[in-house]
């Protein structure tokens, strides 16, 4: 077990837990935030994405030790930033969401897209969300959203 | 539910059919449904199977605030129901959508399936069976506040109107529902009700959407997997790597030196047995389970190999199996001339479901009462099961129903293994909740797939490229063999693997289906769409290979197929056509149109895809669907499942989209061994069409899956002119 100190949507956290604890249990378990998910644990499916220093980053795979004094913004958040109100105002516009548990990821990998490409075309999106599993598979209507966002937030 | 309802006063405690009615405790009005039936006017519907009477309970609470509670009796797991069920109501009720709230209703005999008998989601029937349920509630709980306002004015109710959760009466008179609704809620529930004529609809038939976006889009919706209860334990299990293989010997020393893991011990599985472990948090939980070395008894244990079944399985279908439709001249196919004879062996592999979140379910056990919480498909046997290894009654097992991340049949368990699995973790642990958690890799490796199936047919062809004779076998593991539903199967056949060939609506003179339903150590469980995710697949691509030896347009030649009295079908191929015309023609160069249609759950789909190839792989550019789904309740919800869905369906072309075995072992363990599709694999577009209709609704969760995979080859075997009968779609 060791203490961390913590920087996560812009509040000071302090956290004991043992090193190898990915940052995904700690947000989830420790500081009681559930809002990133667990969806396969081996950063093949993007459900746990956040943000460490403005990177999108696979929490599942990230121990806690590795992550220092970086900023970590979550869902929790995200909406305070004006690309993430953006974002997520179109996830809803479009009527993006099935089950909904992927999308926390899918919408903060999309907010890490708009950050860099600003105006991203189909491939951009494909690469950028090409890690994000959606097994309703509702991947039409999250490439309209990303370019309605894109439009909003010119 | 609130507790207030338990508490319900019964007014008309000796009639049946009646709606019933009762002051809530905090105010209000709550209104719920005791009938034997719904009155399911609707034209041509299943009568009712069962004479049953519903215990109370409420739909409906009209709250002071003016907020309306309206209960939903299914799992919301991305199907929409959540909000499209309240739609139904609140139109009937003339409710202010705005102030609509949407609650899952926990296990209750008031809940069950109308048609079924159980609580349950599944066979698309969650609209098809609750249209004509939820409007009555809307319409007979409109009436009751309609009659309270009239007495009040001392007018006849027929000189009111409702709009928008207010009652007019004549004189500008006006109050609003949440001031109606305690004196409402001492009225008589009216025995019969006039219903919308659907030309009055306000909400049904209009773009709704969900109530449930903005929980989903900031985190802050709870999924069964996120639950925390004070006290909370996690659990998790070592399954066996083999099904039905038991612990010989465990070695736990390393890891219970975890810190945080608090007990570790074996425990009964539905088959065989496994090593649970409980801990303070996951992590521990997970990493003491790495730290396990378990030696495992494989005696009497059968191994199965997928490579080994299909070899066995063609042979199998070589013969006929137990008769599903005979019809015409069983020999006529063996008379056909070599030249004009197509015969097609299938392989299908099996399939995980793999919900994006992985099983879980919480249990507190109190010794002579427990509490659940679960996101589950099939809620009254899940209670049933936890009360069986609690050693209490199911009503003293109270069952949350959770909102939850994707299922696609994997949450409608008949052995409700997990929750089996939680209920002996909890009993151990009695006084303490425990969650139990399944691993990706339990997901993945934890069987209950959709089964490994080979089909073979024989089809002639006449003079005029229409099938003279079909002969079709079918190989595959029953789905209802040894569940409560094994009833349901005929003469040892289950419909489940044979629909969508059995029931076809093409017009196939001298046809014969039977099928072989092999016992194999696999468990095996219904995939989104169920048998139609292979006989779909089959039927459409050989239906495609005739229209293609007689040259003839895919579309008419199907049309020209079809049984007139297949509506559904022609009317969504009639549209599908006028829909695509115009891309189809223009095609770029190296692109390929491919057609496919199939009706299943009652509800009619024809796609066109455009397709090239990229890389070996599909590249799927484009897709117009059109959809007979009867009257269509919310239409954007209809385009979000068939746009989804149908990218869902490639799950079953993906290179990597199967589980294997090798000596009983699943070769896969996570996402990076079994592939489904991501954003790059699915349509770029999808555009879709709603056949108008006023017929009664028909399911849209399942029938969007059969048609993608075989319209998707169907273009590639333009491209290559090679036919794909094996999957997964390794390489083109």
């Amino acid at each position: 077990m060791a203490t961390y100190q913590l920087n996560v949507n812009g509040q000071r956290k302090e956290v004991t837990v043992d090193p190898s604890t990915p940052l995904l249990w700690v947000l989830r378990e420790d500081l009681k935030m559930t809002g990133t998910k667990y969806g396969c644990g081996v950063s093949a499916c993007g459900a746990c994405t956040v943000h460490v220093a403005g990177v999108a980053t696979r929490s599942c795979v990230v121990p806690i030790s590795l992550i220092g004094e970086r900023p970590v913004v979550t869902i929790e958040a995200i909406g305070e930033d004006p690309i993430g109100r953006a974002v997520q105002n179109a996830w809803v516009e479009k009527d993006v969401v099935q089950c909904g548990y992927c999308q926390s990821g899918q919408i903060m990998s999309a907010v890490a897209l708009l950050k860099h490409t600003p105006k991203p075309t189909d491939t951009n999106i494909e690469e950028s969300m090409g890690g994000n599993l959606c097994r309703c598979a509702t991947y039409v209507r999250i490439r309209e959203a990303i370019k309605s966002a894109a439009e909003q937030s010119k | 539910m609130s507790a207030s309802t338990k508490k319900a006063t019964e007014l008309n405690p000796g009639r049946r059919n009646f709606l019933r009615v009762s002051a809530a405790a905090a105010g209000g009005l709550l209104v719920s449904l005791w009938l034997d039936f719904p009155v399911t006017a609707q034209e041509g519907g299943p009568p009712n199977p069962t004479q049953r009477t519903y215990p109370p309970d409420a739909f409906v609470h009209i709250r002071p605030d003016g907020k309306i509670v309206i209960q939903v009796n299914r799992l919301e797991f991305g199907q929409g129901v959540q909000t499209a069920l309240p739609m139904i109501l609140a139109d009937e009720l003339d409710a202010d959508w705005s102030q609509v709230v949407a609650e899952l209703a926990p296990a209750d005999d008031v809940y069950k399936d109308p048609m079924f008998g159980i609580q349950m989601v599944g066979g698309s029937g969650s609209i098809a069976h609750s249209f004509q349920q939820y409007r009555e509630l809307g319409a007979k709980t409109r009436a009751m506040l309609v009659a309270t306002a009239a007495g009040r004015w001392k007018v006849t109710p027929d000189q009111c109107r409702t709009e928008l959760s207010v009652v007019y009466g004549p004189g500008g008179k006006s109050t609003r529902y949440s001031e109606l609704a305690r004196d409402a809620a001492r009225k008589d529930v009216p025995a019969s009700v006039r219903l919308k004529d659907p030309s009055q609809f306000r909400l049904v038939g209009k773009r709704v959407r969900r109530l449930d976006s903005g929980a989903k889009c900031n985190g802050s919706l709870k999924f069964g997997l996120d639950l925390d209860l004070p006290g909370m334990k996690v659990a998790v299990v070592a399954h066996p790597p083999v099904f039905g293989a038991r612990v010989k010997s465990v070695d736990d020393k390393a890891a219970r030196e975890v810190e945080g893991v608090r007990e570790v011990f074996e425990i009964p599985l539905a088959k065989g047995t496994g090593v649970a472990i409980v801990a303070d948090k996951f992590w521990p939980a997970k990493q003491a389970r790495d730290r396990l070395k378990i030696e495992w008894d494989f005696s009497g244990v059968e191994r199965a190999d997928s490579s080994q079944l299909r070899e066995q399985y063609k042979q199998t279908a070589r013969k006929a199996g137990m008769s599903a439709v005979a019809r015409g001249e069983a020999k006529a196919i063996d008379s056909v001339n070599a030249r004009n004879l197509i015969v097609a062996e299938y392989e299908f592999p099996y399939l995980p479901h793999a919900p994006m979140e992985p099983l879980n379910t919480t249990i507190r056990f109190e010794g002579d009462k427990a509490e659940a919480w679960a996101g589950s498909q099939f809620q009254t046997f899940d209670q049933m099961a936890i009360a069986e290894v609690l050693g209490l009654k199911p009503d003293k097992v109270t069952f949350h129903t959770e909102m939850a991340g994707g299922g696609f049949g994997r949450r409608a368990v008949t052995d409700s293994h997990v929750q089996r699995e939680a209920a002996v973790i909890a009993k151990r642990l009695r006084g303490t909740p425990v969650k139990l958690v399944w691993t990706r890799e339990d997901d993945i490796r934890g069987g209950y797939y959709r089964p490994l199936h080979v089909h073979r047919v024989e089809v002639g062809i006449g003079a005029d490229g229409m099938p003279s004779a079909w002969r079709h076998v079918i190989v595959g593991q029953s789905l209802l063999a040894g569940t409560p539903f094994a009833m349901m199967m005929k003469d040892g056949v289950d419909n489940s693997s044979v629909e969508g060939v059995s029931d076809t609506h093409y017009n196939l003179p001298n046809f014969n289906v039977s099928v072989h339903h092999p016992t194999v150590n696999v468990p095996v469980l219904w995939w989104r769409s169920v048998g139609h995710t292979h006989t779909g697949y089959v039927m459409e691509t050989l239906i495609d290979e005739l229209a293609a030896r007689g040259k003839m347009d895919p579309i008419a030649y199907r049309r020209k197929l079809l049984k007139p009295e297949a509506k559904k079908l022609h009317s969504a191929l009639e549209l599908l056509d006028t829909r695509s015309a115009a891309w189809r023609r223009s095609l770029p160069r190296g692109h390929a149109v491919g057609i496919a249609c199939h009706e299943s759950f009652g509800t009619g789909v024809a796609c066109a895809v455009d397709v090239s190839i990229k890389d070996k792989r599909p590249r799927i550019h484009r897709a117009t669907v059109a959809v007979d789904c009867g009257l269509a309740v919310n239409p954007l919800s209809i385009e979000s499942q068939f746009q989804a869905g149908m990218a869902f369906g490639l799950s079953q072309l993906m290179a990597h989209g199967a589980v294997t075995l090798k000596d009983g072992i699943v070769e896969q363990r996570n996402f990076d061994g079994y592939v489904p599709p991501y954003i790059g694999d699915a349509p770029v577009v999808v555009d879709v069409h709603i056949v108008p209709s006023t017929e009664a609704p028909t399911g849209c969760g399942e029938p969007p899956v059969p048609v993608i995979s075989p319209a998707v080859v169907n273009a590639l075997s333009k491209l290559t002119g090679k036919r794909y009968r094996t999957l997964p779609l390794v390489t083109v």
